[in-house]
């Protein structure tokens, strides 16, 4: 295997007196799915939002394609390629899918908007993802379902060059087919080269999609490990103990 | 994000959305349809109301619907249209300023001051204004983006506050004539009738141009483009207005031979001019995007980079600014400023003029034509009240209780959009 494309060394992240993320190692791969995995509020929106440039890290190295970054907010984050889909979708509802795909970064010409490019990106983009969903990027967002709502996002995290897309729980609100749809599409960016990594609580979609899952437990990493090796029980037990037989944590003040 | 940015996803196969509208005209007026019934009404209340308002009031009083009380009407709207398109800024963030009628009375004074007192020319005396309005804008954007005010709170101390200004810059309530002939002019004079024709014709053209444009572009990258029928509509519709008002204000409205009255007021290339260019900055500059989506999702805009306090601030820099350009369409209408110059309902007319408009009041919705349209609607009602000879007490009342309609429109398109999601 190459340089991880992502690779995070020892962070740690405080919100006042609680210690959120603790000497986390993180990798990620250009081509592969990576599923990061934990309960609830182990840290990985937290770990994500870090990686994104929304909170500043306390301490720990930021290494993109071996080399080590500085990250201090989400243009930061861009520059470097990463882009992230929330768990609670920032979109505006009141623009339309165009407007929202390049919220922040307009294409202009002199001053003015240059709506016909921005159209036509977006358009392209969209078909470039397979996505036949969606009737007209003129649509306003308040207008679309939630699996649409998060075909948008996605598509907004592509449309930059960007070489690292984080998805954080992006099928938790949708139903079956949708959910489906979304981890189609997201197989479908990890194909194409791009490094993604994938929140998820639901073990079926995880060993569905991934090549990697990293487990968080208590706001540590547990285990980084390949899909093909582990089982769904030994990732469950990452999850719930921080530990499955030989993987994970070792006991506080055991082996040293 | 330079030119050299390729698209990884350009070889897609097929296009996500069909290249041309289909459905022809019917599809349209369907589409149309479908956005009224979703709560989308753009300016059609405030269309409605005008048409509702000139039957009852010309039905009423037959002065109602002359050349005369036209051209009454447009000067009459002036400093509420000009306060409502500063404070559609702010209701497009969701926020409010409760101080923007004081704060044009705290303009206006300035302007008295520096013309009639000290005896400046009159663009100082403008440029004077409008910098209080800055300032006071300043003022409040920051205490609401970095303070962390509530905008009601601050612009509501604003509201005390600007008040005793203007009862201080006046000298506990004396009153300051304007005779300077260009400010006495915007609200008292109009265009010679061949000028009028002349801007009318400009401003249709100018509409008809980048309507085509526009459209051309698109079809020529293969997006869907409007239907001419809708482009030639437009244009038409245009015209006919702009041709029937011109060719009215242009009739003798003198009842007295010995001198002539006639033309557009001043005023309305003044507003036509504030509409074109806030509409510009709104519709197409990135400046007007960002202002629209830190109103629809604060977070959202914050994540994609926008410099959020930034443009929070900006607002209200943009609202106080136009609030000082109100109040010095006021003292050229009153020709003096006093103690209640931007006071008593001036405030509450603006915000009624935007919302009457289409503005919403919950932030992310609104366009500076509403501020247009909706004070040309609180001012016929104004003026019609006024020619029917109510008093005060049932003009009040009246004007609240219009307020609370729109209000209640926005609230039901509101709910209304939130269903059909
Ligand atoms: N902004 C914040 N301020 C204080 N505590 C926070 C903040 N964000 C998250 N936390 C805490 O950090 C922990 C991890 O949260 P989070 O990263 O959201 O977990 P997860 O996404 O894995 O469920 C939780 O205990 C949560 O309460
Ligand atoms: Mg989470």
């Amino acid at each position: 295997m190459g340089t991880p494309l992502l690779e995070l060394r020892g962070i740690n992240k405080s919100f006042g007196p609680v210690q959120v993320l603790r000497d986390v190692a993180f990798t990620v791969h250009p081509g592969e799915v990576t599923a990061l995995v934990g309960d609830n509020g182990a840290g990985k929106s937290t770990l994500v939002k870090c990686i994104g440039g929304i909170y500043p890290i306390d301490s720990g190295e930021y290494l993109m394609e071996g080399k080590q970054v500085h990250v201090h907010n989400p243009r930061d984050a861009a520059s470097h390629g990463v882009e992230i889909v929330y768990q609670d979708l920032a979109l505006c509802d009141n623009l339309d899918i165009v407007q929202n795909m390049f919220l922040g970064r307009e294409k202009k010409s002199g001053m003015i908007l240059d709506e016909p490019t921005m159209e036509q990106l977006a358009q392209q983009t969209l078909a470039g993802l397979s996505v036949r969903t969606v009737k007209s990027v003129r649509q306003q967002v308040a207008s679309l379902s939630g699996g649409q709502r998060q075909t948008v996002a996605i598509a907004k995290a592509v449309l930059w060059n960007s070489k690292l897309v984080i998805l954080d729980e992006p099928t938790a609100a949708l139903g079956v087919a949708q959910t489906q749809q979304v981890l189609e599409l997201v197989r479908r960016l990890a194909d194409n080269g791009l490094a993604v990594v994938l929140i998820s609580h639901n073990m079926n979609d995880v060993f569905a999609v991934s090549d990697r899952i990293a487990a968080l437990y208590l706001g540590r990493m547990a285990a980084q490990v390949k899909t093909s090796d582990v089982t769904h029980s030994q990732v469950v037990e990452l999850i719930t103990s921080g530990r499955s037989g030989t993987l994970g944590l070792v006991e506080e003040g055991a082996a040293a | 994000m330079s030119a050299t940015t390729t698209n990884p996803y350009e070889t897609g196969e097929k296009a996500a959305v069909p290249a041309k509208d289909d459905g022809g005209l019917w599809g349209y007026l369907r589409g149309y349809g479908q956005r009224v019934r979703g709560g989308d009404m753009g300016a059609l209340p405030a269309v409605l109301g005008m048409l509702v308002l000139t039957v009852v009031f010309s039905a009423a009083r037959p002065s109602f619907l002359t050349p005369l009380n036209f051209a009454n009407l447009l000067t009459q709207a002036g400093p509420i249209v000009v306060l409502g398109m500063g404070l559609v800024f702010v209701l497009l963030l969701g926020e409010i300023d409760l101080s923007a009628g004081f704060a044009s009375g705290v303009c206006a004074a300035v302007l008295a001051i520096m013309l009639t007192t000290h005896g400046f020319p009159w663009y100082v005396g403008v440029a004077a204004a409008i910098a209080t309005g800055v300032v006071i804008g300043l003022l409040l954007g920051f205490l609401v983006a970095k303070v962390g005010i509530p905008s009601f709170v601050v612009t509501l101390a604003g509201f005390l506050a600007f008040q005793g200004t203007v009862l201080w810059l006046l000298d506990e309530g004396t009153n300051i004539s304007v005779r300077n002939e260009v400010i006495i002019s915007l609200e008292n004079e109009f265009m010679p009738p061949a000028v009028g024709w002349g801007l009318g014709a400009l401003t249709v053209l100018g509409f008809a141009a980048t309507q085509l444009i526009q459209q051309r572009n698109r079809r020529r990258r293969g997006l869907p483009a409007l239907l001419w029928q809708v482009v030639t509509f437009r244009v038409v519709g245009l015209a006919v207005l702009v041709g029937v008002a011109v060719a009215v204000l242009n009739e003798e409205r003198s009842r007295n031979a010995l001198f002539s009255l006639k033309g557009v007021p001043i005023v309305v290339p003044v507003i036509g001019v504030l509409l074109l260019v806030w509409t510009f900055v709104l519709r197409r500059t990135a400046f007007g995007r960002h202002i629209y989506a830190v109103g629809g999702n604060r977070e959202a805009a914050r994540r994609a980079g926008i410099a959020v306090d930034r443009i929070r601030i900006s607002a209200f820099v943009i609202c106080s600014a136009m609030a000082a350009v109100s109040g010095i369409l006021a003292a050229s209408m009153a020709r003096s400023v006093d103690p209640n110059t931007g006071g008593s309902n001036v405030l509450l007319y603006g915000v009624a003029a935007a919302v009457i408009g289409g503005t919403s009041l919950f932030g992310g919705k609104g366009r500076v034509l509403d501020a247009v349209l909706g004070g040309l609607v609180i001012t016929m009602i104004i003026n019609g009240m006024g020619l029917v000879g109510w008093s005060s007490a049932y003009k009040y009342v009246a004007t609240g209780i219009v307020l609370l309609l729109a209000a209640s429109v926005d609230a039901f398109s509101r709910r209304r959009s939130a269903a059909s999601s």
